[in-house]
């Protein structure tokens, strides 16, 4: 069995954010790039998978579309245990693009079981594995906190409102996974990052395939004002605050 | 001239810190105040490969070149130098001498586990009456046809009771004063030997400092390392190497002190605003990473100059006797801008100040870098 | 010409979210002057479907197939995308909750439909289309446009709220095509789980200080912590003080944590404390002192005490929940 596993190049999540020419492109200078924080627990499993001798898993390749810049990124994925880096050499300009191109590597490679994260902690557009998915006309699992494959057979749980629900699914499938997927992401080992330099990080050529929508402006959250001042005696509402003003509930 | 770390040191670098953030941050305080030794933290350290980082991959280490070491020291000194001074001695002190001077045997036997960081290595160089005066050995190994017969004591030996793997200094040919020196393998749990109590220590309270013993103690021919009587030229090439990985350990306590030091003065108020933006506080933090941007710079040359294959004996004392007063300098100034919270184990700084202490002190006090330095000045 | 929303239902049920997307549809139908199209699938009584007329939905297509009855995100896109077919729909709407998050990206495939995930308010403009997000994990907001002829957005839960606009529904069936081979999931067990919510991970923590005054008041704590799903926290000297495990202390010294919100019960807002909360996205205060400096971090303040306003706030926050 074979995993592909979608990589998204992220700011570090540290990161200050900041934008330029006219707040229309974020401003990417001296900002520390890491494997998109699902992306990276999706990886980590995919290894234990491999690891684990219950199972066929025997190959996990990582996949971004993207730039060159995104080549240390890919490296990382591949000194942390990849076997193998692809990077489709396209803008990442939205998710159909990029989930396109995603689908037309699959056709010409198949794999079994393709992970991607929830979400990228850039853009936030939690689209490319249901598309990816959709493309292919594969089974798509969203909210996966949990891949288990016993003799093959797979099983794998998500979290719904208030519970868990456990799934049975047949190869090829997306699953879309989020946190629970694995317990902590990989610290590269010296061995690991040695290793990296000898394995094949190809380069392809960009499919044709449509752009849908874009950026094109970009603002800050307003500035924190004073703090409000509530009576006591209105605690509906603060509530009602919270869930319209600030959108935290 | 090229300032750009390669993709694959800043990995490193990147691991490293990981690492410190995630093993090493939680339980710090409690580990050194109660010098509870890392030992979970130190067997992680091995199973990543930073026990042995500088070995070649055929003797099992990570074949990694001596710049991503310094950045490697850099990070984990940040949080934990108890760890951090284990891992240098290991890397530069103990297996770079095997690797350099050990034959095939030696290698196969007693390099592969420290590189894979299975076992730890340590070395037995200082004495009670031999310490910046390495030439005054009294410990003894005497030829005795198929083995030495060694007796003797070693004091101050970081990692002397979880190292398995010893390289003693001891004279074999007084008459011949340092050249009867000899640098031999020892195993830990050879009869004869006994290790003493932990030293109560003001900083890196949690590495195993101690006392060894050495009474009777029959150590095989083969286990000398290099020609007979290289055991002085040994020690002070090793200590060469060794000094860079100190000088980054330093950097590292340096730049842990400042960062926290920057953050606190940003967060912070005094009079109405916060502290950095009184200018007694911004020139210190400005004095501060000043200096210790010299220091990474020395640390980074020195490592350079050894990667390239040039001597570099010279460039590591300069960066040890730099980066340790910066690191002294910076992490009291850490202490005096947390104010009476700096004077807590909290806050960590207090910490990074006891520990830099020691970095003056070890592998070469800062005057005997002055020596060493002075006397290639006229060479 | 239409705009469609898909109300998903929960066991035949609707919920605040699905008359806030009807509400939020109902409005842009209104500004791109064509019709409302709202899509059910699944067994949904016609009582039910007949509440979407409070919030404009005067017309409910109702996909009622045995099928269907478990959501399948393959088998619902299809459905969505043939009802867009039929109807000429420009724009598809739906809740970005899990099910939004599974469908809308098949469906945008099957429409070649360019789609954007949780907009927080009605299009920015219409011509051209653009609407907008948060990026960046909240650290700001994307404006996007959309070019393709057809469109999918998704909208964030709780962004736009409920209009009422009470009109007569018109309910049609509509039988689409739908073949076995889409349905490759199996749902072998479900469970419910009641975990307590870790801090580290928390999206809303109710935390106390030494305003409590005794550790046996802290009931009022855990209570409002249980109707927001919250994890607790405390001040440094309570868990000192051993009236609450250190595991919840917060702080320059504890844990550094960044909730959505982040509500400080009788914490005076030390800089030490401050320390571990400044990342969250909101912070209300409750404190007797106003000069508190806690207050000078908040932006929700109630002045008074604790042992009064917590029971309050749990029982404002059950209400807005049921
Ligand atoms: C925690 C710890 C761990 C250590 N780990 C090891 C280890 O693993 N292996 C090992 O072999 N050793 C180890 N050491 C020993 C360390 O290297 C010595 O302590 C150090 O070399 C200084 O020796 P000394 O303590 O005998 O001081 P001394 O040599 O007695 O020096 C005392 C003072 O005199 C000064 N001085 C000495 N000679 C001169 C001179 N010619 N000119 C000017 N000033 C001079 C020194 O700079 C110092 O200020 C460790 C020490 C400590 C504290
Ligand atoms: C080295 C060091 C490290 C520290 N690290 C941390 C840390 O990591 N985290 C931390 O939290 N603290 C830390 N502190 C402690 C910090 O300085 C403060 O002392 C602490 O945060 C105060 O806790 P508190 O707000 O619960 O208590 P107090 O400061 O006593 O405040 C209690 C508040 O409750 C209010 N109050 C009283 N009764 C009521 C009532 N009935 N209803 C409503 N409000 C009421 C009062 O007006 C007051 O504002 C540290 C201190 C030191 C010295």
């Amino acid at each position: 069995m074979k995993i592909l596993v979608c990589i998204s190049n992220v700011p570090d999540t540290t990161t200050k954010v900041k934008f330029k020419e006219g707040d229309s492109l974020f401003d990417d200078s001296g900002v520390q790039w890491i494997i998109n924080p699902w992306d990276e627990l999706a990886l980590t499993r995919a290894l234990e998978l491999k690891e684990d001798a219950g199972n066929s898993v025997n190959e996990i390749c990582v996949i971004h579309v993207g730039g060159a810049g995104a080549d240390a990124t890919l490296r990382k994925a591949l000194a942390i245990g990849a076997d193998k880096a692809v990077r489709i050499d396209a803008c990442p300009a939205d998710a159909y693009h990029v989930a396109g191109q995603i689908a037309e590597f699959l056709k010409e490679n198949p794999f079994d079981i393709v992970f991607s994260g929830i979400e990228s902690s850039d853009y936030n557009g939690s689209s490319v594995g249901a598309m990816i998915a959709e493309f292919m006309d594969y089974p798509g699992i969203s909210s996966v906190t949990a891949v288990n494959l016993d003799d093959d057979d797979i099983q794998l749980s998500r979290a719904i409102p208030g519970g868990k629900q456990v799934l049975k699914t047949e190869t090829p499938f997306v699953a879309v996974v989020q946190k629970g997927i694995a317990n902590e992401p990989r610290i590269p080992s010296m061995r690991g990052i040695m290793m990296a330099r000898k394995k094949p990080l190809e380069v392809k050529a960009a499919a044709e395939m449509d752009v849908l929508t874009k950026s094109v402006k970009f603002e800050l959250p307003a500035e924190k004002g004073a703090c409000k001042m509530i009576e006591s005696e209105s605690a509906e509402q603060l509530v009602d605050l919270l869930k319209n003003e600030a959108k935290v509930l | 001239m090229n300032f750009e770390f390669t993709e694959e040191q800043l990995m490193i670098r990147d691991a490293a810190r990981d690492f410190a953030q995630r093993e090493l941050l939680p339980g710090v305080i409690e580990r050194d105040e109660k010098a509870i030794y890392p030992t979970e933290q130190v067997k992680k350290l091995g199973e990543l490969g930073f026990l042995g980082m500088l070995v070649g991959l055929d003797y099992d280490g990570g074949g990694m070149d001596t710049i991503s070491y310094v950045l490697a020291m850099e990070e984990i000194s940040k949080i934990d130098s108890s760890v951090s001074v284990i891992m240098s001695v290991n890397n530069s002190l103990v297996c770079w001498g095997v690797e350099k001077f050990g034959n095939e045997e030696q290698k196969q036997k007693y390099l592969k586990p420290m590189a894979r960081g299975e076992k730890i290595g340590a070395f037995l160089l200082s004495e009670p009456e031999a310490g910046s005066d390495a030439t005054s050995q009294r410990t003894t190994a005497v030829d005795m046809g198929d083995h030495y017969l060694l007796n003797g004591t070693k004091n101050w030996i970081t990692s002397g009771k979880s190292a398995s793997t010893y390289i003693v200094i001891a004279q074999t040919k007084p008459e011949l004063k340092h050249r009867g020196i000899n640098a031999l393998i020892v195993e830990a749990d050879s009869e004869g030997i006994s290790v003493g109590p932990h030293e109560n220590k003001m900083g890196m309270r949690a590495s195993d400092t101690h006392s060894v013993m050495f009474n009777n103690v029959k150590v095989p021919k083969e286990n000398l390392l290099g020609e007979e009587g290289f055991g002085f030229k040994f020690a002070m090439k090793s200590l060469e190497g060794g000094r860079i990985g100190i000088a980054s350990q330093a950097l590292g306590i340096a730049s842990g002190a400042y960062e926290l030091a920057l953050k606190y003065a940003q967060e912070r108020k005094a009079f109405g605003k916060e502290i950095i933006n009184h200018q007694a506080i911004a020139f210190k933090l400005a004095d501060m990473a000043t200096e210790i941007e010299a220091a990474r710079f020395f640390c980074l040359k020195a490592a350079w100059l050894k990667d390239q294959g040039k001597p570099y004996g010279h460039a590591s004392a300069m960066a040890k006797l730099y980066a340790a007063e910066t690191a002294m300098k910076v992490t009291t100034e850490a202490v005096q801008i947390h104010g009476g919270y700096g004077y807590v184990k909290e806050y960590h700084v207090e910490r990074l100040m006891r520990d830099a202490k020691l970095t003056q002190i070890y592998e070469g006090t800062s005057e005997i870098q002055k020596i060493v330095i002075s006397r290639g000045l006229v060479d | 010409m239409s705009v469609i929303a898909f109300a998903k239902n929960w066991n035949g049920k609707f919920k605040n979210s699905t008359y806030e997307l009807v509400s939020y549809t109902k409005e842009l139908a209104n500004k791109l002057n064509t019709n409302l199209i709202v899509l059910s699938i699944g067994e949904v009584s016609n009582d039910e479907l007949n509440t979407l007329g409070k919030f404009g939905a005067d017309k409910v297509v109702s996909v009622n197939n045995p099928q269907l009855n478990i959501l399948t995100s393959r088998a619902y896109a299809k459905v969505i995308a043939q009802l867009a077919e039929k109807e000429a729909a420009s724009v598809v709407v739906m809740s970005d909750n899990n099910s939004g998050k599974a469908i809308a990206p098949r469906v945008s495939v099957k429409l070649k439909a360019g789609m954007v995930a949780a907009v927080q308010e009605l299009p920015v403009s219409l011509d051209p289309f653009v609407v907008k997000k948060r990026v960046f994990s909240g650290k700001a907001f994307g404006h996007v446009q959309i070019d393709s002829e057809k469109k999918v957005v998704t909208i964030a839960k709780n962004c736009f709220g409920l209009i009422e606009n009470q009109v007569e529904v018109n309910i049609e069936e509509f039988a689409p095509e739908v073949d076995a081979s889409l349905f490759k999931i199996q749902v072998i067990e479900e469970e419910e789980q009641k975990d307590k919510v870790i801090l580290s991970d928390a999206d809303v923590v109710v935390s106390a200080g030494r305003g409590m005054r005794s550790p046996e008041n802290w009931a009022p704590v855990e209570e409002l912590a249980e109707v927001l799903g919250a994890a607790t926290a405390c001040s440094r000297p309570v868990s000192d003080e051993g009236w609450r495990g250190h595991e919840e202390h917060v702080g320059q010294t504890g844990k550094v944590i960044a909730p959505n919100l982040y509500i400080a019960a009788g914490i005076s807002g030390a800089i030490q404390h401050v320390a571990g909360i400044s990342r969250s996205k909101c912070i209300v205060a409750i404190n007797t002192d106003p000069e508190a400096p806690i207050f000078s971090v908040a932006d929700y303040g109630i002045v008074g005490d604790v042992m009064e306003v917590l029971p309050k706030l749990t029982k404002a926050f059950r209400n807005s929940k049921s």
